[in-house]
């Protein structure tokens, strides 16, 4: 039985680019897909594709029970969509936006307003409702935008890269949102760049990849592919460097790595919660003060290395796009990892 | 999957048309809010052609010989059906220059998403437009009766050529949509939307009398569908600048823009309906 969301071999080309090279999807109902990958990797392209405003060349789709193809306008009853770029027309107030997309979703005028008036407090907006959209900031657009999304409470939502271009503040504040909304039941297909969002968020992870889903799982599963768990410590002084690696290669089941000038030590392990307790416990016995220690897991970073062999590099920026997708977290991931890769 | 199916919001399907019409005209409330919004918009609208009757009338005016006489007032009142219409067909660039700019902003993604009537989108756009032109072409009118324009006919004929170049600048907006839909950005829309309204408005019997213009030129501008419009309005204005031509569509102008119009009206609005619903941004 396919899940809410389904897709089975969609393959989508333009001119020479293989936007979508044979992708499928299943989201079970209720559940959060996460399609994680760089600028390029065909992300749109299949939301596109799944919200009926883009033919694929081969390939099925169902969502919410009915054949995409076959039934497009059946379809757009039951999705909500929030694009890549916030879709709010600047010039009228968000009250005024909120209406005409109830009106469009074949509302009458007085529930579009009522509805209208529910999600500007929902999304925290009342204070801007009556104010033109083109006087909002970057997270409040996004906010209408999915707000938009939602006039029908839809029974599938699919949102396109929601925290692009949005601050920490922002994001968070969506994340929320976003949680809230799938608390209640939604089937969500959300795309992003942002690897510590797809963790955040989805219950699944289709990591794709030059039109390809090269690799799906939960987000552990990713993680656990990558490789082990790690303790990492960070001591008070200097001069208990030397124990504390004493003790750590004890535990560990690899070599230790030594940062001198942030006095971190690192070392692969088993064990989980129950040995990082022993650790510090036998670090208390020597005496040894710390500022920080943590189990550290392997991060998405680590994870989509480790499939491609590549870092997360920004394929070409969109065409005619504005440079809203200009991904802070993005370039801030790749440097780091470039080290990594060498 | 009946769980899926059954929270599915699922309006009684109300008949299509009504759906369209109403659609439409939501569409088009949220187009006029927007003109509203932007006044400058419809101010710039306003200055170009005023400027050509004032140029017109009064560089113009003592050179051009209409039916005979060089007589600046009888210049006068043959220029204004020629403005009048001219300034009808911009709105040509301005509904372009709109949907270009919905879809680099997204919004026709978002549109085309929700399950509203096709054509929809466009529709209202061009109502929207209407209204422009029709407030457009009031304010005009009243300068060119400020500058000694008059008309000699009774209420129903002036208000009929009112009416064709409304139908006329309707049809053109429908150009517009379509070139929107065809470009990439709203800058581009603009000027595609008005390059080639240049040759198309002088290329005509808008300003000058056809009649005196060279044979093949002649009879360019006799068939073209903007003269025919143009015709019509001295007509049922009972302004100088009768056609001696032999054209159909200068013997019949009113029947000849009413059929230009319409013809205008289903074939732009059958490719930019279809180039729509395949749009890309
Ligand atoms: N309308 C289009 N015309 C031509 N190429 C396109 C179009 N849309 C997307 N592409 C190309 O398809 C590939 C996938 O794009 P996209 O789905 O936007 O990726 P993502 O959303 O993951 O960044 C890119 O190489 C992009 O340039
Ligand atoms: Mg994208």
């Amino acid at each position: 039985m396919p899940g809410a969301i389904y897709a089975e071999g969609l393959v989508k080309t333009f001119g020479d680019v293989r936007a979508l090279d044979g992708v499928d999807l299943d989201v079970p109902e209720g559940t959060v897909l996460g399609l994680l990958g760089p600028n390029g990797a065909g992300k749109t392209t299949a939301v596109r594709c799944l919200t009926t405003l883009l033919r694929p060349d081969r390939g099925r789709a169902v969502v919410a029970g009915i054949d995409v193809l076959a039934h497009p306008d059946q379809v757009r009853r039951s999705i909500g969509l929030s694009g890549q770029f916030a879709a709010v027309d600047e010039y009228l107030t968000g009250r005024e936006n909120l209406q005409m997309v109830g009106q469009l979703y074949q509302m009458t005028a007085k529930a579009a307003k009522a509805r209208a008036g529910e999600l500007l407090d929902q999304f925290n907006l009342a204070d801007a409702a009556d104010r033109p959209a083109k006087t909002y900031s970057g997270g409040m657009r996004r906010r209408l935008d999915l707000a938009a999304a939602l006039v029908v409470s839809p029974p599938v939502m699919f949102m396109d890269e929601p925290t692009t271009g949005l601050d920490p503040r922002n994001r968070q504040q969506l994340w929320e949102v976003i949680k809230q909304l799938v608390s209640g039941g939604t089937t969500l297909l959300l795309t992003t760049q942002y690897l510590e969002e797809a963790d955040h968020l989805a219950h699944d992870i289709a990591v794709v990849d030059h039109g390809r889903v090269i690799a799906r799982g939960t987000s552990d599963q990713l993680k656990a592919r990558t490789g082990g768990e790690r303790v990492e410590v960070v001591v008070h002084e200097r001069e208990h460097m030397a124990t504390a690696a004493e003790v750590l290669r004890g535990f560990g089941k690899g070599d230790t790595t030594v940062e001198e000038h942030t006095r971190k030590l690192t070392v692969p392990v088993t064990g989980g919660a129950k040995l990082l307790a022993e650790v510090i416990r036998e670090l208390d016995t020597r005496g040894i003060e710390i500022d920080d220690i943590g189990l550290r897991r392997p991060t998405l970073d680590d994870v989509f290395l480790s499939l491609t062999g590549h870092v997360a590099e920004a394929g070409d920026e969109e065409d005619g796009a504005d440079g809203a997708s200009g991904t802070p977290a993005d370039s801030r991931g790749r440097k780091r990892k470039k080290e990594t890769v060498k | 999957m009946s769980a899926v199916t059954d929270a599915v919001p699922r309006p009684a399907r109300p008949n299509p048309i009504g759906q369209s019409v109403r659609d439409s005209l939501v569409v088009a409330k949220r187009n006029l809010i927007r003109m509203s919004r932007i006044p400058e918009m419809i101010i710039f609208g306003l200055i170009q052609p005023i400027m050509f009757v004032v140029l017109f009338s009064y560089v113009f005016g003592g050179s051009m010989t209409i039916g005979g006489t060089t007589d600046s007032g009888v210049y006068r009142e043959f220029l204004m059906a020629g403005i009048f219409a001219q300034t009808v067909t911009f709105a040509t660039a301005g509904a372009g220059a709109g949907i270009a700019e919905d879809m680099h902003k997204g919004l026709i993604d978002r549109f085309r998403s929700l399950p509203m009537a096709r054509g929809a989108v466009l529709t209202g756009r061009t109502l929207a437009d209407l209204v422009q032109t029709a407030l457009t072409l009031l304010v005009l009118a009243i300068v060119a009766l400020l500058v000694g324009w008059r008309t000699h006919t009774n209420v129903g004929e002036v208000l009929g050529a009112f009416g064709l170049l409304l139908l006329m600048g309707y049809a053109f907006t429908w150009i517009g949509a379509l070139i929107g839909l065809s470009v990439r950005t709203p800058e581009a829309a603009t000027s595609g939307g008005l390059i080639w309204l240049f040759p198309v408005t002088f290329v005509s019997n808008a300003f000058v009398d056809s009649d005196q213009m060279t044979p093949w030129l002649r009879h360019i501008a006799e068939w073209n569908p903007f003269s025919a419009t143009v015709q019509a309005c001295r007509e049922l204005f009972g302004n100088p600048g009768v056609s001696t031509s032999g054209a159909w569509p200068m013997e019949h102008p009113v029947w000849a823009s009413l059929i230009y119009s319409a013809l205008i009206i289903v074939i732009f609005r059958t490719l930019a309906v279809r180039k729509y619903r395949s749009a890309t941004a």
